[in-house]
């Protein structure tokens, strides 16, 4: 039994390939903006390192914010559905699921077989998506891959008064005139965007376990302003930007 | 050498005087100081007439900004700080204008000032500044009856825009002109984040689309957003729109047409409003202390 999920992000395209239950390839390419290209390119590069063919496959699904421009899937599922079902894969216990993307945050409630209780989504506005980390990156000078550990350096309290992505971008630049460390600032930057994705949590509902999923997961400073800010541990998978699309084939491999 | 990147957002700065008013017969000389988050006005009014103003940047400093306005629309008028009566600091860095004598919040300021700048027939003002949006109703003397305001989100603000001016690499001065030539009118961005909507814009190019056609979906769905603002606040004639924006022709074509509603012309630089309000306020305080 082989399924396959796509994750088509507004940033990254994924595809996960399934062997009964067991991921055995996953692929990555950048969504750009041709994304029925790039769905097809991540497809066949998972497709390719799982040493298989095509036609070995049972069930595609496809999932994330172009979802619709993979041809080749079998079906859709929404990216809550996916995401939750993705996260209680990694951790059982798993009850609110935190996904944030590049351009959408979203917090979901689930049961223990992953199925969907309640969810809230934020797909309007780039403050608590990882593009506010990005812009906050830039304005501040710093590889975005670094601007996560330097939060953790920093344990002064500065509230950003912005709360749009273009605003905050100027007050970081006034932050850097004022002095303030680039540590301070970087920890003001994720204390913000955690503000905002756990207004959306609460709005749902927390509860243990909380696991974090989608790109931002990786951000350490992101993890560390959610964990405090909402007092509860965050589990987190390992590559946690995959684990839309390996719901996706876990789904999809039921759907066979 | 690398070449200094262009500032497609930058505007002409200037100052300005009315030649056929001599401040030294007047009996009132009152000031308005409008510290914006991006542009910084300053008005003098003698006896209540508009004398002289400068429009320039707001600075990274608030109090210098208030300072450098004032002394740039002071010059060449061979008036002093010490000659004006009363001055009232407005905008969001009011309370940062370091010479006035009084804070008055914006949204009384420019609805004192629209009443000015365009009579007392106007009841909806929309101003469009810099990082906010205001849709303000006004009773005929300029007195504030509701408003509504967007100051959280640069969709539907100045900043929005100058984005879009860099994107596209067109002069912002140029962008509404620039807007309306295009045959047949896009469909808006749909996006309603600034920083999604830049994607979006840069998709479009990517697809062929001229600047022309991108800068009238962006406009129009600027224009589309802050009439959301404008009919939960209720639109009654006459109407008016202050702010840099109100220069901008591609977005208040869109909004006038959107609205059914034909926006009053300006006797005078829409930036203004505010500080002119401020001067009108100061007058009127200046006249209340003499009374008593």
């Amino acid at each position: 039994m082989i399924s396959v999920g796509v994750d088509v992000g507004n940033k990254f395209t994924k595809a996960v390939v399934l062997k009964d239950g067991q991921v055995i390839s996953k692929s990555i390419v950048l969504s750009g903006f041709d994304q029925k290209q790039s769905a097809n390119e991540a497809y066949d590069q998972a497709i390719k390192e799982a040493g298989i063919s095509k036609n070995d496959v049972n069930y595609v699904l496809a999932t994330g914010a172009g979802k619709k421009e993979v041809d080749f899937a079998n079906d859709v599922v929404s990216e809550v559905g996916a995401g939750a079902r993705g996260a209680v894969y990694f951790f059982p216990s798993g009850r609110t699921i935190i996904d944030v993307g590049a351009e959408d945050g979203r917090a979901s409630k689930c049961d223990q077989n992953g199925k969907i209780v309640d969810f809230a989504v934020n797909e309007k506005c780039a403050a608590g998506a990882g593009s506010f980390s990005e812009s906050m990156a830039r304005a501040l000078e710093v590889p975005l891959e670094e601007i996560g550990p330097l939060a953790l350096q920093s344990n002064n309290v500065i509230y950003m008064n912005a709360q749009c992505t273009v605003f905050a971008e100027s007050e970081v630049v006034s932050l850097i005139h004022a002095k303030t460390s680039k540590a301070d600032i970087s920890k003001a930057v994720h204390d913000a965007i955690a503000a905002r994705i756990i207004s959306m949590a609460r709005r749902v509902g927390v509860e243990k376990d909380l696991v974090m999923i989608g790109g931002v997961g990786n951000n350490v400073g992101f993890l560390k302003a959610l964990g405090d800010g909402l007092e509860i541990e965050v589990l987190v998978p390992d590559k946690p930007e995959y684990v839309c699309a390996i719901g996706a084939a876990l789904i999809a491999a039921e759907r066979n | 050498m690398a070449e200094k990147p262009k500032e497609y957002w930058r505007w002409d700065e200037y100052n300005w005087r009315n030649p056929d008013i001599d401040w030294r017969k007047a009996k009132i000389i009152t000031a308005g100081v409008d510290v914006g988050s991006v542009s910084s006005q300053a008005v003098i009014m003698a006896d209540g007439e508009l004398y002289a103003f400068a429009n320039m940047r707001t600075g990274s400093d608030s109090p210098n900004s208030a300072i450098n306005a004032m002394n740039w629309a002071l010059e060449g008028t061979g008036m002093a700080l010490s000659d004006i009566n009363f001055t009232v600091g407005t905008g969001y860095g009011r309370v940062n204008v370091p010479f006035a004598n009084k804070a008055v919040t914006e949204i009384a300021c420019h609805a004192r000032g629209a009443n000015y700048m365009y009579g007392s027939t106007v009841r909806t003002v929309l101003d469009m500044g810099g990082q906010d949006c205001k849709a303000i109703r006004i009773d005929e003397k300029g007195k504030v009856v509701s408003f509504l305001m967007n100051d959280k989100c640069a969709a539907g603000t100045g900043r929005g825009m100058e984005v879009f001016a860099n994107l596209l690499a067109v002069p912002i001065v140029e962008v509404g002109e620039m807007s309306l030539q295009v045959e047949e009118e896009p469909a808006p961005v749909s996006s309603t984040c600034v920083v999604f909507a830049k994607t979006e814009a840069t998709g479009l190019l990517r697809d062929g689309w001229p600047k022309e056609k991108v800068l009238a979906a962006y406009c129009s769905a600027m224009a589309h957003r802050v009439i959301s603002l404008l009919e939960r606040n209720g639109v009654e004639k006459d109407f008016a729109i202050t702010g840099g924006i109100g220069k901008n022709v591609g977005v208040v074509s869109r909004i006038e047409k959107e609205l059914g509603l034909t926006a009053l012309k300006p006797r005078y630089d829409t930036q203004i409003a505010g500080a002119l309000g401020g001067a009108l306020f100061a007058k009127a305080l200046v006249e209340k202390g003499t009374k008593k």
